[in-house]
């Protein structure tokens, strides 16, 4: 089990389609989380970029970005890249340097300026690249291997179009009242089913779409918080883990799977791994938890990470959806805050946004999307080529 | 399509062709004999294997379909799509020698209803684009019983 740190401060730039520098995004967030935190910048000792690669030099530096537009303080920097997780990476480089004993206080920021529709792999002719490969070669968008991964569940457990258009009328309506979110709108299961097809079995509605934002979080030794805060949100554990070998489910931007020919499959899957990794460091179990935030790319990969989680067994997140377990009120919400669904992915602030809605969450201040109660969530996600990225938070 | 065009592979060792049969091909570590697609020549990458000794292998040229999807829009360049766009399915093969799944569009002239998980599926060699000149091929996948 790891030691705790602790939450003192959360803020984020409201998702959306802004049009300005994603630096802004991620110097408001910070400005907010400090607000919320009670201290100044010159008290941050540590500065921990998630990096964002379309927004040039920049972005690949996104720690020292972030730190000159705050003004240069001769705080530490670190920035981190790991794809759709570049969050959790940051958030676990401030935490080990706050458990090391290096620093007191850190700050964690994110922030995306994103451009409309498909993501792209990067320009040129890359042939020695997968992720250029890919999109040359096969035409595999990211929506293909999310088709993929949908129509498996529908071979596998007869799930059906209906049930993945649920998880989209759910979270549209848990984000209905979030100021942060980029979508407040119901919409019906008719609605989704008359949205274009993009890559079957799935509809436009039910893949999210690249939205501009920003996430921040100050975190801090346990210690240094006892002097400034009463009881703030812990977070117990961060999983980083990758891939076991042979890693037997395609992944993007892969052409095909590891082969299970001379090394059996590992018994827990990839996605597996991540939460399995949470819980053993947090010490709590699927059982302990409230609620989750999880990586809704699409509809129907929201239902497999209920089962990754541990919050049913394989096959039967189908039943959760439709049971309403899963809604807020129900036996464990998941995505309260809408998810990806409502938000659109900003790639480096997104698993920091997670956490974000995890401590408003425990705080009691998620107004108008309260999971009443929470002790505890646990956020997952997974970043390209084989990041784990999966945080457990309590009160 | 014109006839006169010259073929060239779209990717050059990926694959083999001899006439329509089409064999993708891997490698395979000659210390712990696990497959690798596209082939790995450096290091091993199974964890437990120190191999950096390497075969080529043609890996089996039929499998049972995974699972399988569409591109109902275009996708972005480098993909190079013909104008009007064709929406294309993509399949995922699971090669039972090999215990691995292979990713492939599927040949022109099935729909989605064609397919089902679990089916029989080739490989077999069709136009990924053409330009002026030539017409660059790849790999695809198709159900058995369409080409028999």
């Amino acid at each position: 089990m790891a030691q705790d740190v602790a939450i003192l401060g959360i803020g984020m730039h409201p998702w959306g389609k802004w049009g300005r520098n994603f630096v802004e995004y991620g110097v408001k967030a910070a400005n907010d989380a400090l607000d919320d935190a009670g201290l100044e910048w010159n008290d941050v000792q540590f500065v921990s970029g998630g990096d964002t690669i379309r927004n040039g030099y920049p972005g690949y530096v996104a720690g020292a970005t972030f730190a000159q537009a705050l003004g240069w303080s001769g705080a530490k920097v670190a920035s981190s890249y790991g794809a759709c997780a570049s969050g959790a990476q940051a958030i676990n480089t401030a935490r080990a340097m706050i458990l090391s004993g290096i620093v007191d206080v850190a700050m964690v920021v994110g922030a995306d300026a994103a451009p409309k529709g498909f993501f792209a792999p990067t320009g040129g002719e890359r042939k020695e690249d997968p992720d250029w490969l890919r999109f040359r070669l096969l035409g595999a968008t990211n929506p293909i291997y999310f088709g993929l991964w949908a129509r498996r569940r529908m071979e596998l457990y007869g799930a059906t179009q209906s049930d993945f258009a649920k998880v989209k009328v759910k979270n549209a309506r848990h984000g209905l009242n979030n100021p942060n979110a980029r979508y407040r709108k119901e919409v019906t299961e008719e609605d989704i089913l008359a949205s274009p097809v993009v890559s079957d079995p799935l509809h436009l509605l039910e893949i999210c779409a690249t939205s501009d934002g920003g996430a921040a979080i100050v975190m801090s030794s346990m210690d240094f918080a006892a002097k400034h805060t009463t009881d703030p949100v812990r977070i117990k554990a961060v999983s980083t883990v990758t891939p076991r070998y042979p890693n037997d489910v395609i992944e993007m931007p892969n052409f095909a799977t590891d082969s299970a020919a001379a090394v059996a499959a590992p018994e827990l899957g990839f996605k597996d791994s991540i939460a399995a990794g949470a819980y053993e460091e947090a010490g709590l179990g699927p059982e302990d938890m409230s609620m989750a935030e999880v990586y809704d790319l699409s509809t129907a990969l929201e239902l497999d990470w209920y089962e990754n989680l541990g919050l049913c067994k394989a096959g039967e997140a189908e039943r959760m959806i439709n049971d309403g377990d899963t809604t807020i009120g129900g036996r464990v919400p998941v995505n309260p805050s809408g998810g990806l669904g409502c938000f659109g992915e900003a790639v480096p602030a997104q698993a920091i946004a997670q956490v974000c809605e995890l401590t408003w969450q425990l705080r009691g201040q998620a107004e108008g999307r309260q999971v009443e109660g929470a002790r505890a969530g646990i956020t997952i996600n997974q970043g390209l080529f084989g990041h784990g990225s999966s945080v457990i938070v309590t009160s | 399509m014109s006839t006169t065009k010259t073929k060239v592979p779209a990717i050059e060792g990926w694959f083999v062709a001899d006439g329509e049969m089409a064999q993708l091909l891997g490698s395979r570590c000659k210390s712990c004999k696990s497959y690798f697609f596209p082939k790995e020549d450096y290091f091993c990458r199974n964890p437990h294997c120190k191999g950096d000794d390497f075969e080529e292998v043609a890996l089996s040229r039929t499998g049972t379909l995974w699972s399988f999807t569409n591109s109902c829009y275009p996708p972005p360049k480098p993909y190079i799509a013909p104008d009007p766009f064709v929406p294309y399915i993509v399949a995922a093969v699971e090669l039972g020698e090999e215990k691995m799944v292979v990713l492939g569009q599927v040949a022109p002239g099935f729909e989605l209803g064609d397919l089902k998980a679990g089916m029989e599926m080739e490989l077999v060699l069709d136009t990924l684009f053409e330009d002026d000149d030539n017409e660059y091929i790849t790999w695809k996948w198709r159900p058995v019983a369409a080409g028999a």
